[in-house]
């Protein structure tokens, strides 16, 4: 019965259009037949996009919740508003991008839930010898912070336990590659005591010496190429990103919280190892300011950033704050590992913490939880609808789990969502609102904050790449993606270290891969063509 | 659903009958989207492909469609002197449209498909829908009385030669509906050009020639007509005296402004009351399909913009010039005429086979505007110049894109540098 409003339009229209056209002249007849079949048209491009009509009799309700974001495209020269905490600042305003709105976003509520696995996952270091040397034995007690395993080809890189317990199992993945080190959690977390060094007079080679031998190097990720550095690596910078814009994610301010003093000291010991700066992107685009920790940390430089998803990547921040030269390398690290990486020097021991969050719509509840790094994927999950696809990250770049399956390294969320696998009836046809879309020809553009529940489905086939502006609107750097890609594709060396292929990893063209009208899997190309150009460094 | 459980019945086995199963797959993803799921990069997908972008474009080509097929009518009749009104005679104008326009909709969309089917069945990769677009914009691109067996060897040129041989949808150089037509122009140019082509069913375009029925018109429509007790197709016509199926460009060219005036009014050609090829004339339906293009995003606007900004500057150079009658047309006046608002709209803007930069996208626009106008008014061997400047900056897109990629490239080189 609520269609029953329409009843008015259709009334005007029927009279409209069943009128007799009156007029003789050619230009009467011409402006007429031109304006009903305009409103036609209009109409049944709405229909088309998902609009319902109803709602154009009542403006409110279509504009409701409606922030009108592309107020700022049709007026280009007026700044954003900001709010009032970044008011007077230096703000970087990032054009395009794309907020995905998926519902069950973790609240801010705390879960009151422990985690009794862990494990170490060789396998998700980038540029390891695939079967590393593992020095402790199953069935074996190690404490927290004890080191696990070691890279053959680097032996002096280590990698420490994140909780005390006992070894239960070492499973193994294809060519016989160690994929986990399964470690079952004391209650009390047994810590191995680090003796720390002093900071105001240490060099930076014995610092370095230090970081490896606690087991504390591999919080550092190395671009290009998102791997581990080498010891001998000097970086030019520093970035910390101090938010997180990717769908459903954890809010590093949360994970902050309390911990104000390990972070500034992770920062310290950041400052010693770069002869350049240490760089912190801040949000600009949240109604909560953020957290004091981020704003009066000392010794490292502020940058404002304001723009939807991917600005919240580093990747993206290093391209606006100072561009990654060809020969460049520098160091990222996520808040929660710098805090890691200060509490080593602030309490003398490895505290492998994290605060997970628990996200989407196949989660029953949702929240975040404190626990430790690699921790088990179904024991943070909890109850999880039966269909659903399990993600260690965000539902944009993350790695798609098992229950057995454990955490990664680097993520500090895990994702679960429904699986799409169903026959969508004319699903490229039918007008309908009900799936994230940045396409214009659906009506989601007039609805920015309408939340959906996301699912795999694919939305279509692999084609051959035929829009070419697409990619344009959803990676906010001075790169040229589409050709990007198909200089990946032919395998043309000089094209893609010259169009910036090295200032990109997989989290940067994940919202191009999911906009993709085409559906090519950008995030694959792209490694495959920074594995080619690493292969030419060795 | 009933019908999904009919599709998984009948589906052919795909080691068997591998051209079967390509025709069922063609089928099946159009009714259904298929349940993949994605793997191995984002685990959400964004609801649009490329089948809804293509039928978008569809969506926007249907109005200077049913104009198209009620003006084919219409320049019929008004050659033989008969319902000279608009609005007199609309069943016989829509039908005598319709039985016109739809032999060549149904032989593109038969040849078209069939090649498509069969190289995707080669390939052995889905049946891709590049073809919707390009069939769609044929028949508005011709006269509507071509010959069928030359647009079939034509599309055949186009599909095989221009799109397929280079990979398929997405790959080609050229834009295949252009491609078919260039071909014909070159081919069989008195099908396609002069002053005797745009108007439909006479024998020739001068005073006294015969009009002719097919039996579409003589055994379809006729009968209905009379059932309805409404006017039927006469059983014979002659053309009146003193007609010309002279366009306006040709009039234009030899005379200028003031002999098309004598001919047609500005409201005529601004609402497509002239000969033409059936898309090209309604100005007014073109721009709702423009706009419907520029509203979802699916066209580069910078192309659209660019394109009439460097065919409004050209015409004005030329107004300054203005040597020849064809210079002297107010520059404005020049896209009331033939295609230049249909070839950039819906020619121009082919992702494709336009340029992919930003930078390349204005440089493209602007130059197709520019040759568009420069072909049509100082070449006397081509009336219109649309179709061989689009075709000609088709051929240097991608040498604008190198231009500009490699500017990209040099500044990150400076950065190394410093």
């Amino acid at each position: 019965m609520k269609y029953i409003k329409l009843l008015p339009i259709i009334l005007v229209f029927f009279i409209a259009f069943t009128t007799p056209i009156e007029a003789q002249t050619l230009e009467e007849i011409g402006t007429k037949t031109t304006l009903y079949t305009a409103i036609v048209a209009f109409l049944i491009l709405l229909v088309f996009m998902g609009v319902p009509l109803y709602a154009l009799y009542k403006p409110k309700s279509l504009f409701k919740n409606t922030n009108f974001r592309y107020s700022k495209s049709i007026l280009p020269m007026v700044p954003p508003s900001l709010p009032s905490y970044a008011k007077g600042k230096k703000v970087i305003f990032l054009k395009g991008g794309h907020d995905l709105w998926l519902t069950g976003a973790p609240q801010g509520k705390l879960l009151d839930r422990t985690v009794k696995t862990y494990a170490l996952q060789p396998t998700e270091f980038r540029g390891m010898f695939p079967i590393p040397k593992v020095i402790v034995e199953v069935g074996e007690q190690v404490k927290a912070g004890q080191i696990v395993f070691y890279d053959r080809e680097h032996p002096e890189v280590k990698f420490a336990s994140p909780v005390s317990g006992e070894v239960i199992s070492i499973n193994r993945g294809a060519k016989r590659s160690i994929v986990e080190i399964v470690i079952a959690s004391d209650n009390q977390i047994d810590y191995l005591p680090i003796k720390a060094p002093d900071l105001t007079s240490i060099s930076r080679a014995s610092l370095v010496d230090f970081l490896l031998e606690t087991g504390a190097w591999p919080l550092i990720n190395e671009r290009p190429y998102d791997i581990i550095p080498s010891k001998d690596s000097v970086p030019r910078d520093i970035f910390i990103s101090t938010f997180n814009t990717a769908p459903l994610a954890c809010d590093p301010n949360i994970a902050v919280n309390g911990n104000g003093e390990a972070f500034q000291k992770g920062l310290d010991v950041l400052q010693l190892l770069t002869p350049g700066e240490v760089h912190l992107g801040l949000n600009a685009n949240d109604k909560v300011a953020p957290a004091d920790e981020f704003l009066q940390s000392k010794g490292v430089k502020h940058h404002w950033f304001h723009g939807k998803h991917p600005a919240g990547n580093v990747g993206i921040q290093i391209h606006h704050i100072a561009p990654l030269g060809l020969k460049d390398k520098v160091w990222t690290l996520t808040v929660q590992q710098v805090i890691q990486l200060g509490k080593i020097f602030t309490e003398g021991r490895w505290v492998a913490d994290r605060v997970v969050a628990i996200s989407g719509s196949s989660v029953h509840e949702t929240g975040y939880i404190r626990t430790k790094s690699g921790a088990n994927i179904g024991e943070l999950l909890g109850a999880v609808d039966a269909d659903a696809r399990l993600i260690s990250g965000d539902v944009l770049s993350g790695t798609q789990k098992l229950k057995r399956n454990f955490l990664n390294w680097k993520h500090e969320m895990v994702t679960a969502i429904p699986e799409g696998k169903y026959n969508e009836f004319f699903g490229w046809l039918i007008p309908s609102v009900a799936g994230p879309s940045d396409s214009k020809t659906y009506a989601n553009y007039l609805f920015p904050h309408k939340q959906f529940d996301g699912d795999t489905n694919k939305h279509g086939e692999k084609r051959a790449f035929v829009m070419t502006h697409d990619y344009d609107e959803m990676l906010p750097m001075d790169i040229h993606l589409l050709h990007l890609m198909k200089s990946v594709i032919v395998n043309d060396y000089d094209g893609m270290e010259g169009l910036g292929l090295k200032e990109l990893t997989e989290e940067d063209v994940a919202l191009a891969e999911w906009r993709c009208t085409s559906k090519q899997p950008l995030q694959q190309l792209l490694r495959r063509g920074l594995n080619m150009l690493r292969e030419q460094e060795i | 659903m009933g019908l999904l459980s009919f599709f998984n019945k009948i589906e052919p086995d795909k080691e068997k009958h591998p051209f079967l199963h390509t025709i069922y797959d063609g089928i099946y993803t159009l009714f259904y989207v298929p349940d993949h799921t994605a793997q191995g990069g984002t685990h959400v997908k964004d609801k649009i492909d490329l089948k809804r972008v293509m039928f978008t474009v569809v969506l926007s080509l249907v109005f200077a469609y049913i104009f198209g097929i009620w003006n084919i009518g219409h320049q019929h009749f008004k050659a033989l002197g008969k319902y000279l009104g608009v609005l007199d005679g609309l069943h016989l104008k829509f039908a005598f449209g319709i039985a016109k326009i739809l032999p060549i909709f149904i032989v593109t969309h038969i040849v078209g498909l069939g090649i498509e089917f069969y190289y995707a069945y080669k390939r052995g990769h889905g049946i891709e829908e590049g073809f919707l677009v390009t069939g769609a914009l044929i028949p508005l691109i011709m006269p509507p009385d071509i010959p069928l067996w030359i647009l079939t060897v034509a599309i055949v040129f186009a599909v095989v030669l221009g799109k397929e041989a280079f990979g398929g949808t997405g790959m080609n150089v050229w834009n295949i509906a252009l491609l078919t037509r260039v071909f014909i122009f070159f081919a069989y140019p008195t099908t396609i050009s002069g002053d005797e082509v745009w108007i439909a069913g006479l024998t020739n375009a001068k005073a006294g020639a015969a009009a002719h029925y097919g039996w579409i018109e003589q055994y379809i429509f006729n009968p209905l007509f009379q059932m309805l007790h409404w006017d039927t197709f006469p059983s014979a016509g002659q053309v009146v005296d003193g007609f010309s199926g002279a366009t306006p460009l040709s009039l234009a060219f030899n005379g200028g402004w003031d002999s098309v005036m004598s001919h047609f009014s500005t409201s005529e050609l601004w609402f497509g009351l002239i000969p033409g090829s059936v898309g090209e004339v309604s100005k007014p339906m073109i721009i709702i399909g423009m706009l419907i293009l520029l509203i979802t995003r699916i066209a580069s606007w910078r192309i659209i913009l660019g394109g009439l900004i460097g065919a409004a500057l050209t015409a004005f150079l030329l107004n300054v010039w203005g040597t020849t009658p064809m210079m002297q047309v107010p520059w404005y006046y020049q896209f009331y005429m033939g295609s230049a608002l249909f070839a950039i709209t819906f020619m121009a803007t082919d992702p494709v086979t336009a340029a992919g930069t930003k930078w390349g996208k204005w440089v493209y626009g602007i130059l197709i505007g520019f040759f568009g106008i420069i072909i049509r008014v100082l070449n006397p061997a081509y009336p219109e110049g649309w179709m061989l400047a689009i075709l000609f900056m088709n051929t240097f897109a991608p040498l604008l894109d190198y231009i500009s990629l490699q500017s990209n490239i040099k500044k990150r080189l400076k950065r190394a540098k410093v």
